[in-house]
């Protein structure tokens, strides 16, 4: 493989003063970076190892009610903390259902937000993408399209993150902590990420050198903690990505939704906050009938990137179905298969 | 091998052993091609092409050789000489390969130039230096769009078309009620866990090579071809597989370029395939698009049955996915034919994958023959007892064995199909997700081929057998040891067993489902061969308490010979031999079909298979929830690696109905999910329930041991079983493998409110 120079951080301010340099990439769980090296998809010249960062593996409850995630806590340590998965269950069953195992207890918060788009045309480095290399064009566009975008997209790129765990804290309304050259800044997670607009080369709000120091769950964030799902439909039960995917969370006053959030995965480029769907449900009873009209809100901008109009159809149907299970109640303990349709515990009805 | 005790009841055959190469493996001290580091080894990379048609016109070599560790670079003219052109045939299991004879591109993923270096890192780096350049033309792709031909043969030199003589078209039109359905698989590629690797190296004209092989002796002969020499120079040590499913049945482009490469420094040579390098060179499940015609009178007995198979190949060599003649078997109509079209595409040649041919071909028939039991108003299994063959459809002939009634009885039985509601779309769990019931038949033919084993009876009277076999990963090592042991009267542990080398006498090929049988039949012949010369020094001995009892008149155990009529007279191998002042003494035996059989008897293995599927009623989300497999398939020398197979097999039919697909881009040719996070089969979580039982079968008639073949089987049956289930939970027919949720979402009306 190319060689590349391997430098390690010992603070984040070394970390950014080194990460600055063109063909520097940050180097953590390297469950997406490593094999997009091998591939010869990215070819740094070198990397800056940032998992001896001190004081960035740790999840705290701060005295506002917020809780910071360090950029190094890994997906598994995440999902397992209990008071975590309390305060923000549909965090970590999202957690749960990506990946496996293994790489979950390798891959990191940030390294998370940072994965990288699993459209083939960005792997296959014969295809022409503007991702990989800016200007050359979208293979993807009248290629194999099944699981491409549905939302935001143009027609410089039709790919989706894939990330499950941006997705419910893009309805929760996280905050990516960013410590940059000019100091440590915070943004929120729904404009972390960008549509491609013409420039899909340019996928986060990140400047050279920036490091993702945490993620911040507001304190609000855990008022829903009763009625919150992730709900994840897949081609297989683990180890693959979403076909579509829902987070969905609820305050009630009794049969009255007070707050609603919902955001999707896989529909675009982005982790997708479905903020038109938000507002009809506010204040409206929590019925079917709600949720539906919530859903085609949501979507009614969606349209086919390629052969893949049934997603938007699949989107509808996912988002009230997570409505739906989210209405039912968090339940009382993970479920054998996180966020999948099939993870009903037996005798609760799961369907609208 | 490593120590293994067990407890004995009666002979080793039959006996539930545990893999007896497990502990190596599961201690990562069972040496695979690729753990070999001989003394000075180089690693070789290839470069593969990025397009599927076109030449090759520029390579930057000189930027590969300039890339520190870079040995040497081979590419087209500066290749070992080699004595048989790559892309001549002299056999139909002479495959054409692409070894850098010219600059010609014949699908993606062919070699295009082999990098040698130092190390693995700068053997990849210089091959991602070439940074070549291509005369690009379209690529072909699809099964439709290109000329159509009827193949020469399909399979293995079977016929094309094949009828049993009765009038198709006539049968179906007086058929009161008929079946016009088409079905659609992909193409697959093996992916066994192991890739293709080989570490070869020169000596001389002598080569020593360590790959993984599924036929030794077929390798030895191709590489001694290709490079001229005596095969008697070739050793290839094959001890253990990660996997083959055919793929490793013959020697392929890559594992000729490492000898090339080690042929060129003159050092010892690694190449390892990428996982995304398997997409190409070494074979593949073709595409099928399947049409099955089928009638009924109004009894619902079939009148008629024409199942026809458009298939595809390679731009420049032939296999033909013979998935029609799976249809050959099972449903007894007076009227059948089958037959094959393809077309030419530029992919690598499609070549035998797990139930080549049977797998494709028994979703598609199983698929009809529940649309027909549909149409009929009939139970898919009452259905099918209606129209079972009593004799082969499509020969007449008898079976040499066939069970499958007591499959479908045992089977039925431990599903509970008779709680089956007979509308679909009508059974639903506690938690409101439909569930749907199917079933299929599964069958495979019991193959033979030829094969040698020797057996030797040592001065202390413990065995040696050895053959050229090949384990897979099937249990071979275990499953002909313990014919072994049984063959020399001798408990499993006082016999030494060698195999997975080619000094060995030839094994036959691990593939067909035949390896059992023709392994074992050839070792148990040898066992028998040097037992007789044994009982001879014996009998003709007047110092031998066995003197005058003849050949026939004792019997071989524990380790002593005694006779028959009075088993307290006897003595020991050791005494015998050391009477005779032997040191050791040698038997010899082999196997192969049985022709005259073969012509008077059909011969194969059958199975019913039932499936439960559930599916979300509105996200058309599909899981395989529980799996019934029951299968005949002659004698079981091993139950445990029996039922293991069926497992295997019928995981692999989940895997052909819900999940795996090579998704070629249509325009470059180029496969887009070459690589195991997004190829799919299915994990651990998508196999929650899984049942095989093993169905008695004797078989007198099909070899000496009785033995048919369970390796591919459990495939056949299931995938159809699963399509069928997944159209009883919904009311959908997918007919279109894998059955994905989008193929069932615009039939699936969201729950009334």
């Amino acid at each position: 493989m190319k060689r590349f120079d391997y430098i390690r951080a010992g603070s984040p301010a070394e970390a950014v003063a080194a990460g600055a340099a063109d063909g520097t990439v940050f180097l953590a769980g390297g469950t997406n970076l490593l094999d997009l090296m091998k591939g010869n998809v990215l070819r740094p010249d070198r990397l800056v190892d940032v998992t001896k960062l001190p004081g960035l593996d740790r999840i705290e409850r701060r005295p506002d009610g917020s809780t910071r995630i360090g950029a190094l806590v890994r997906n598994g340590d995440l999902a397992h903390d209990a008071g975590f998965a309390r305060a923000y269950p549909a965090v970590a069953e999202a957690l749960l259902s990506g990946a496996s195992a293994q790489l979950r207890n390798a891959a990191t918060t940030a390294g998370n937000l940072l994965q990288r788009t699993r459209c083939p045309y960005f792997t296959d480095t014969a295809s022409a993408c503007n991702k990989r290399e800016p200007g050359s064009g979208c293979d993807a566009l009248g290629g194999e399209t099944r699981l491409h975008a549905i939302l935001g997209w143009d027609s410089s790129c039709i790919a989706v993150n894939p990330s499950d765990f941006c997705v419910p804290l893009a309805a929760l309304d996280a905050v990516v902590e960013i410590e940059g050259a000019g100091g440590v800044r915070s943004v929120p997670l729904v404009d972390f990420h960008r549509l491609p607009e013409g420039e899909p080369w340019r996928e986060t709000l990140l400047e050279p050198g920036d490091l993702i120091t945490g993620v911040v769950l507001p304190a609000e964030a855990a008022g829903f903690a009763a009625n919150s799902r992730y709900l994840k439909v897949r081609d297989r039960t683990s180890y693959a990505f979403a076909v579509v995917s829902a987070a969905a969370a609820l305050k009630l006053d009794g049969e009255r939704i007070v707050d609603a959030r919902l955001a999707f995965g896989g529909v675009a480029l982005k982790p997708w906050r479905a903020r038109k769907a938000e507002a009809v449900l506010a204040g409206q009873p929590a019925t079917p009938e709600t949720f539906r009209r919530a859903a085609e809100a949501a979507l009614a901008d969606a349209k086919p990137s390629g052969d893949n109009a049934y997603k938007i159809e699949l989107a509808r149907r996912i988002a009230v179905r997570a409505l739906t299970l989210a209405k039912a109640g968090t339940p009382a303990r993970m479920p054998a298969l996180p966020a999948s349709p099939f993870a009903s515990p037996l005798g609760v009805a799961a369907h609208a | 091998m490593p120590e293994q005790t067990h407890t004995r009841y009666g002979s080793n055959i039959g006996q539930p052993l545990t893999r007896r190469e497990g502990l190596l493996k599961v201690t990562g001290s069972a040496r695979f091609a690729a753990d070999n580091h001989p003394e000075g080894m180089l690693y070789a990379a290839l470069a593969t092409s990025t397009i599927a048609r076109g030449r090759v016109t520029f390579l930057d070599v000189a930027a590969a050789k300039a890339h520190p560790g870079v040995v040497d670079v081979i590419v087209p003219g500066n290749t070992p000489q080699l004595a048989f052109d790559p892309d001549d045939k002299d056999s139909p299991f002479t495959f054409r390969m692409d070894v850098l004879q010219n600059d010609r591109v014949r699908y993606a993923n062919q070699a295009i130039a082999v990098v040698i270096g130092e190390t693995l890192e700068a053997a990849t780096e210089g091959a991602a230096l070439l940074a070549p350049r291509y005369d690009v033309e379209p690529a072909r792709m699809g099964l439709d769009g290109n000329e159509t031909f009827v193949p020469p043969a399909v399979g293995v030199g079977e016929p094309p078309d094949i009828d049993n003589g009765g009038d198709v078209d006539a049968g179906l039109a007086g058929s009161a009620k008929r079946v016009d359905a088409t079905y659609e698989t992909p193409a697959q590629y093996h992916n066994a866990m192991e890739p293709h690797a080989i570490v070869a190296q020169w000596d001389g004209d002598k080569l020593t090579v360590d790959t993984p092989s599924q036929a030794l002796t077929m390798g030895q002969g191709r590489i001694a071809q290709l490079f001229g020499i005596d095969p008697a120079n070739i050793l290839i040590r094959s001890p253990f597989l990660g996997g083959g499913f055919g793929s490793k049945a013959l020697m392929k482009g890559p594992q000729i370029l490492g000898i090339m490469a080690a042929r060129r420094t003159g050092r010892p040579v690694k190449l390892v395939l990428r996982r995304d390098q398997m997409f190409g060179p070494v074979g593949h499940r073709a595409p099928t698009r399947q049409t099955v015609r089928m009638g009924t009178d109004d009894s619902g007995q079939i009148q008629a049955i024409h199942h026809h198979n458009h298939t595809a190949t390679s731009s420049f060599d032939d296999f033909f996915e013979p998935a029609a003649n799976l249809s050959h078997t099972l449903y007894a109509a007076p009227a059948l034919k089958t037959t094959h079209t393809a077309v030419r595409l530029d992919t690598g040649t499609p070549l035998f994958m797990r139930a080549p041919g049977e797998a494709s071909g028994s979703i598609a028939l199983e698929s009809a023959v529940d649309e027909m039991a549909e149409a009929c108003g009939m139970d898919p299994l009452a259905f099918r007892l209606k129209n079972y063959a009593e004799v082969e459809p499509i020969s007449g002939k008898p079976f040499s064995s066939k069970n499958l009634r007591e499959c479908y009885e045992q089977g039925a039985a431990a599903f509970g199909w008779s709680k089956r509601a007979a509308a679909p779309r009508t059974m639903r769990d506690e938690a409101g997700l439909l569930v749907g019931w199917g079933m299929g038949t599964a069958t495979f033919p019991a193959l033979i081929f030829a094969a040698d084993a020797r057996a030797t009876l040592k001065a202390d009277g413990t065995g040696l057998v050895e053959i050229g076999a090949q384990d897979m990963g099937q249990g071979a090592w275990t499953a002909l040891a313990q014919i072994a042991a049984d063959g020399l009267g001798l408990d499993i542990d006082q016999v030494e067993f060698r195999m997975g080398s080619s000094d060995l006498p030839n094994g036959g090929i691990a593939g067909g489902s035949g390896h059992t049988a023709t392994a074992g039949n050839a070792i148990h012949a040898a066992g028998g061969d040097v037992i007789a010369k044994l009982a001879r020094l014996a009998t003709d001995d007047q110092r031998s308490p066995l003197f005058g009892a003849g050949n026939a008149g004792v019997v071989a155990r524990d380790g002593r010979l005694v006779r028959r009529d009075d088993e307290s007279r006897g003595e020991s191998y050791a005494d015998i031999l050391a009477r005779a002042g032997l040191p050791a003494l040698e038997g010899q035996g082999s196997a192969g079909a049985d022709q005259d059989a073969q012509k008077r008897y059909a011969m194969h293995a059958h199975g019913a298979v039932f499936a439960e599927v559930k599916v979300d009623p509105e996200l058309g989300q599909i899981r395989c929830t529980r799996l019934v497999g029951a299968f005949a398939a002659g004698r079981v020398i091993n139950p445990r690696l029996v039922r293991s197979q069926y497992f295997g097999g019928m995981i692999w039919g989940v895997s052909f109905a819900l999940h795996e697909e090579a998704v070629m881009d249509h325009r470059s040719g180029r496969p887009l999910n070459a690589n195991l996070g997004e190829y799919h089969v299915p994990v651990n979580a998508d196999i929650p329930s899984l049942e095989a039982i093993l169905v008695d079968e004797k078989d007198s008639i099909i070899n000496a041991l009785g033995v048919k073949g369970v390796g591919e089987i459990g495939i056949t049956g299931t995938a159809g079983a699963i399509a069928n289930a997944v159209y009883h939970a919904t009311g959908v027919r997918v007919r279109q493998a894998p059955i994905r949720l989008e193929r069932l979402l615009g039939d699936l009306p969201l729950a009334a409110e």
